[in-house]
């Protein structure tokens, strides 16, 4: 019989604007700032465009994960599913070169054969949790543990590279951009505007809301529940090949320690950004913010020399712990 | 006899919004004193104060005449006053027993003397005539069940005064039988009972005084042979009460369902009827009957076999959008676990079913908006801030915002089941008004209901459930509470 009022979005802009959708953005502002007063090549071109196409990986992965988690879900797999995808891309591109010459088209095959790779990886995590009703925290573990150990066996333990002259062909992907923007910062803006529309502003983001908040509820209004959670995990799963595509001409090859901690990193992405790890409410503005928040501190411990950048998995531990208690802070102030 | 646990002039606010104001009240030992009032009229906060849940603005607490201020619920329980909520506080995981002792285990040393403790709890459920196994899971036990677990368990802590948050709003007649039964034990026994029902016959029957809240005001306390239900009824909504149920229609000819040989298995077998257009038809039974299950399987909540005909067109089994395309939904009896998301906002649970009536590629949010404003209106939801969520609504406003959602899909057919549990008779009428008015407009509508009274108010066809199958059907002047709990029962096979 309280007239108690909840902080909800969509109420007037003053009032939306409390610490917890402005604390992470707070916070990135902050280490913009605290970057820029260690060290003056902090805001240089050249470092903002490092720091931005390394962290489009995991942010394009996190916009993914994003979706799985806002609809009640997790994913371990995807930094081993990242490797294992990889592994079959450059496994694939070196078997057609004899065939097909170093050509674009070994390229373009390349791509198609490592977005499909994570789609389906993606869509069987996805069938064996809704249609198996396997936990999906048990299904993304045992996957994790499967692809991380194929990537290695595939390359028999040592390094899967790209043959030289296709590595050279391929790489202006990663180093190459338009306008001076590096194309994995572009894929990752284009990945995150989209991944922001569809959340906030289609039928589906909301069934992934719903889903997240009561699987019951969502089935009783109509909701086609199973789909909408395969969705979730089939659309991480291309995400992933989309991130390893945008990965693989950087180094040019693969191995079983490619990718190891990705899905640590997205997760807290998604968290620090404000999604809630329980589901029912996800934002992709708060996880771009969460993922440029965890690689800046990455940049700033190694350009200053105040702390070591081996502390840099420790700091990041403590910020998602930071993160999750400050949501925690929030649902008992309302 | 000195009043055992008193309010003397308390009030109540939450920030700006004052609750309860300079409300007086006693409760004496060996009394049934009944707390009646509409959704929001403060019921539940006037309760929360007497068990120390939470505490009054203003005025005093008094125990046995003297001031208290409980610092928390626990320190109540201790001095003997146990409230008993309607969502229990049991854990389902754990045996009766262990639910029993929960917090205050008998021990022998270290251990745990689980000997004591199952005899104490088997003493205690006999004590309320109550078959259930100590050693039973609570996940496993019937509702009714649970709510004797509860009331055992209060005893078990040497109750002086029990309060009950609608203790029967979820048990069938029968059910509440048994427990007004164990009310009159527990009143004999010298314990003091406070409990609230929205059953104005149940208050006639089993209290000894009422006490009518309205908008945080008592407005009537009075002992209760004083009283008629009618007299409670006007007390509790403040204006005169027209009769509760609108005049019927007359049903059309055309049939707009046909159901035939549904079985759901494990809870019903051979189910046909068949639905005309504008008409209302009634399911009774007890509960464990089957009826929910039946409309769950009929639109696809649940595998059932058989055959579905929806204006003449087979439905597909097993698809509730299949359903819903096809102008039939289903409003459940659950509305906080399966009907509303009750952490989001008004706006988002509105527009759920029929989402994508808002939606292109992108949803209009703008539509949104005004579809919201057209339910607020027409439903008369009563939001403190239309950005609520809508756990925060009472539970009448709750019923309406799912009955607005639901009818935002533009059905031909609607199912409502439970139409008006835990609601106040304001509401009930508003609620039963929307069910015939939408009869009257050339929709059909299917309610099903424990509460004999809406079934025979509201229908112009009954069909009757017993033990997972349809037992018979009553229509126009046949329909009587005798005749349909006949059916219920199966007396009918006997006395053929």
């Amino acid at each position: 019989m309280t007239e108690a009022t909840a902080t909800a979005p969509g109420r007037p802009l003053w009032k939306r604007l409390n610490f917890h959708v402005l604390g992470p953005l707070l916070a990135l502002i902050a280490l913009i700032i605290l970057g820029a007063s260690l060290n003056p090549n902090f805001l240089s071109y050249a470092n903002i465009t490092n720091v931005l196409a390394r962290s489009a990986f995991i942010g394009i992965i996190a916009v993914g994960m994003t979706f799985v988690i806002t609809a009640g879900g997790i994913d371990l797999s995807v930094g081993s599913m990242a490797a294992f995808v990889a592994g079959v891309m450059i496994l694939a591109m070196n078997a057609l070169l004899p065939a097909m010459g170093v050509s674009v088209w070994v390229i373009v095959i390349g791509i198609l054969v490592a977005a499909f790779t994570g789609l389906a990886a993606g869509l069987l995590n996805g069938l064996l949790i809704a249609k198996m009703r396997i936990e999906a925290f048990i299904v993304t573990l045992g996957a994790m543990g499967i692809y991380r150990s194929l990537v290695t066996w595939l390359a028999d333990g040592g390094t899967l590279s790209l043959d030289f002259e296709l590595r050279g062909l391929y790489r202006p992907v990663y180093y190459d951009g338009l306008f001076g923007v590096a194309w994995p910062i572009i894929v990752f803006a284009l990945v995150a505007i989209l991944g922001e529309l569809a959340m906030r502003h289609t039928a589906f983001g909301r069934h992934c809301a719903a889903l997240g908040a009561s699987e019951q509820v969502a089935r009783y209004s109509a909701v086609k529940v199973d789909r909408a959670r395969i969705t979730t995990y089939a659309l991480l799963g291309l995400l992933v090949g989309l991130a390893t595509i945008m990965y693989v001409p950087r180094l040019g090859s693969a191995s079983g320690s490619t990718g190891v901690l990705w899905e640590l990193e997205a997760i807290a992405a998604v968290i620090i950004g404000g999604t809630v790890l329980k589901g029912g409410f996800g934002r992709v503005w708060g996880t771009v913010t969460g993922v440029l928040i965890l690689s800046l501190i990455d940049n700033i411990l190694n350009l200053a020399s105040i702390v070591s950048p081996y502390l840099n998995g420790a700091i990041q531990g403590v910020i998602v712990i930071l993160a999750v208690v400050l949501q925690r802070e929030r649902k008992s102030a309302d | 006899m000195s009043a055992i646990l008193a309010l003397d002039r308390v009030s109540k606010s939450f920030g700006p919004i004052r609750v309860l104001h300079e409300v007086s009240f006693d409760l004496h030992p060996g009394e049934v004193h009944a707390l009646i009032g509409e959704n929001g009229a403060g019921k539940s906060t006037m309760m929360k104060v007497l068990a120390g849940y939470i505490a009054p603005t203003a005025g005093t607490v008094r125990r046995d005449g003297e001031a208290v201020a409980f610092p928390s619920s626990r320190a109540a329980e201790a001095a003997g006053i146990i409230m008993i909520h309607q969502e229990f506080n049991l854990a389902p995981q754990l045996t009766v027993e262990e639910n029993m002792f929960l917090g205050r285990e008998k021990k022998r040393g270290p251990f745990l003397d689980k000997r004591a403790m199952r005899a104490e709890a088997r003493r205690l459920l006999e004590r309320l005539d109550c078959p259930v196994d100590p050693d039973a899971r609570v996940s496993d036990l019937s509702v009714p069940a649970r709510q004797m677990v509860e009331i055992a368990r209060a005893l078990g802590r040497d109750a002086r005064v029990l309060i009950m948050d609608e203790p029967t709003a979820v048990l069938t007649g029968r059910e509440t039988d048994i427990l007004l039964d164990q009310i009159d034990r527990l009143r004999a026994s010298g314990t003091a009972i406070l409990y609230t029902s929205h059953k104005l016959d149940e208050v006639a029957r089993i209290s000894d005084r009422v006490t009518v809240l309205r908008d945080g005001h008592v407005t009537l306390q009075a002992p209760t042979r004083d009283l008629n239900q009618h007299r409670m009824a006007e007390a509790m909504v403040g204006r005169e009460l027209s009769d509760l149920f609108p005049a019927k229609t007359a049903p059309g000819a055309e049939t707009v369902l046909e159901v035939k040989d549904l079985a759901v298995p494990g809870h019903v077998e051979g189910a046909s009827f068949t639905l005309r257009r504008g008409e209302v038809l009634g399911f009774a039974g007890l509960v464990g009957a089957g009826r929910t299950e039946l409309m769950e399987g009929l639109v696809g909540l649940r595998p059932s076999t058989g055959r579905v005909r929806v204006m003449g067109r087979a439905l597909p089994p097993g698809s509730v959008r299949a359903a819903r395309e096809a102008g039939l939904v289903y409003l459940t009896e659950d509305r906080k676990e399966k009907g509303l998301l009750l952490g989001k906002g008004l706006r988002e649970n509105l527009t759920l079913l029929a989402l994508d009536r808002f939606t292109k590629l992108r949803i209009d949010r703008r539509a949104e908006e005004t579809a919201l404003d057209r339910a607020i209106e027409t439903f008369d939801i009563r939001a403190g801030d239309r950005e609520m969520a809508a756990g925060n609504l009472s539970g009448g406003n709750q019923q309406k915002l799912l009955l607005a959602k639901t009818m935002l899909a533009e059905p031909e057919i609607v199912i409502i089941d439970e139409p008006t549990r835990g609601i106040d008779i304001g509401t009930k009428q508003q609620i039963y008004a929307f069910i015939r008015d939408l009869a009257a407009s050339g929709k059909s509508v299917i309610v099903v209901s424990s509460e004999l009274p809406e079934v025979i108010g509201l229908s112009d066809r009954v069909c009757v459930m017993a033990r997972g199958r349809i037992a018979g059907e009553v229509a126009g002047e046949d329909i009587t509470e005798a005749a349909i709990l006949r059916l219920a029962m199966g007396y009918d096979e006997e006395a053929a």
